[in-house]
């Protein structure tokens, strides 16, 4: 697809670059929700038992809602600045399609706020006595559920860019449309830990994010359009 | 509402407008911000919008960028409406507003060569040159926040340089600009027009242009 002497593909690839180039520069924006994710899971332990028994069977629990806030804390960058300094404007007036250049921001979030928390899932899964047979399901489920909740959280962000100030609407229009996913997560876990196969719920979740992918950013860009007007 | 520019599309060798407002309506909260407004841009010319805070100039060029939506009436781009072809009317279209699009935390480069690419494949070395052009030499690789406000603008600026759009829609463009960048962006102007694009600017400031069109709100 080209429109105006370029490809989409190298608009999509510049709007990446640049996003992970503006994180990259504002460490602070990526690290606060990370260190807010192992601050709340580790506070279990502590707040709760210390017993690996009563820890484990709460773990998955516990780290699926942590990464539901920490994504929640994470979602406010995703188009705040960029609305304040009028960048937002020229991607709206971009020739290509308004869901490419979304995308690749929620795909450019998703890489430095969720995939960091991903990462460091199975470490913190260790710490509040995960047994281990659930680690790969545990890993799994949050390899597809965090860009489900990115793309969600997209969109209610596009919503109230606007606004002065939000409060708490972002997380009342984002928690009911999160739920499922953490759901399907945490079942997922709970398949493994109970040795039935976790399968179907991933599949689930497989489906939940191949929505999410088609259609969030739509639904984002629409967003975005009425915010900006 | 004045629209001395119509005339003038007749008279030109195109015998289509390349942007044409008809019968706009735009109202904001209970106050009518312009009414059955119409006008045609043609080629080789600049429209400067005129009136005072809150006449509506800003919505008027939001709403011709096809930004804002709230309005009645109609805006064509060669004879078809901008909502039905934004892939051709975007692609020829370089919107410099208030808010200029520069990201503070990137550096210059950083942000031309971002707002450029969306429209246009670039080259490192027209960043570069348009950037020295317009007077940041030296300081391509700062991070913007370190920059005045007029070297913020002159950024924006570049993007003049670059872009192949015909249409340039300038929202208060010389607020920030020193003498010599108003001088230089006048010249900008000039130049894009006598090339056969078209440009639509407001600005309080006295524009010292020859074939300079004006439209007043309010």
């Amino acid at each position: 697809m080209t429109a105006g002497g370029t490809t989409t593909a190298s608009a999509f690839r510049a709007t990446l670059k640049r996003d992970l180039l503006i994180a990259y520069k504002r460490k602070n924006d990526v690290i606060n929700p990370f260190m807010f994710f192992i601050i709340v899971v580790s506070l279990f332990p502590i707040g709760i038992s210390p017993d690996g028994d009563r820890l484990s069977e709460i773990a998955a629990g516990v780290i699926w809602i942590s990464v539901l806030l920490a994504s929640m804390l994470s979602m406010d960058n995703l188009y705040r600045s960029d609305y304040e300094d009028g960048s937002l404007e020229q991607l709206l007036l971009s020739p290509h399609p308004l869901y490419f250049m979304v995308l690749a921001k929620n795909i450019s979030h998703w890489l430095v706020s969720g995939l960091p928390v991903v990462l460091i899932s199975p470490l913190l899964a260790y710490m509040l006595s995960l047994p281990s047979e659930a680690y790969l399901t545990l890993f799994v489920s949050l390899l597809i559920g965090t860009p489900i909740l990115s793309l969600i959280g997209s969109i209610a962000v596009a919503l109230t860019v606007g606004l002065g100030s939000r409060g708490l609407i972002l997380a009342v229009i984002t928690l009911p449309m999160s739920v499922p996913v953490l759901i399907f997560g945490t079942l997922a876990v709970q398949a493994s830990l109970n040795s039935v196969s976790p399968t179907g719920f991933l599949s689930l979740m497989l489906a939940m994010l191949a929505g999410a992918l088609s259609l969030a950013p739509l639904a984002s860009a629409a967003a975005l359009r009425i915010s900006v007007s | 509402m004045a629209t001395d520019s119509t005339a003038i599309a007749s008279a030109k060798q195109s015998d289509q407008a390349m942007l044409a407002a008809d019968e706009l309506f735009c109202e904001r909260g209970e106050r009518v911000l312009f009414r059955q407004l119409s006008f045609e841009l043609v080629e080789g010319q600049v429209l400067q919008v005129q009136g005072s805070n809150g006449s509506g100039k800003t919505t008027l060029l939001r709403i011709l960028c096809g930004l804002n939506d709230s309005y009645d009436g109609t805006v064509h781009w060669y004879g078809e409406e901008i909502g039905s072809q934004t892939d051709s009317f975007f692609g020829s279209l370089l919107y410099i507003g208030h808010r200029t699009g520069v990201s503070k935390v990137l550096t210059p480069l950083e942000n031309l060569r971002w707002a450029c690419s969306l429209q246009q494949s670039v080259d490192e070395a027209d960043l570069y040159k348009a950037l020295a052009d317009v007077g940041l030499r030296g300081y391509e690789e700062s991070q913007s926040y370190t920059l005045s406000a007029g070297q913020q603008q002159r950024v924006s600026m570049a993007r003049l340089l670059i872009s192949q759009a015909r249409l340039w829609v300038l929202d208060e463009p010389f607020t920030t600009l020193d003498a010599r960048g108003i001088k230089q962006l006048e010249a900008l102007m000039r130049d894009h027009a006598s090339a056969g694009g078209a440009v639509i600017v407001t600005t309080h400031h006295q524009l010292d242009l020859a074939e300079l069109q004006t439209l007043s709100l309010g």
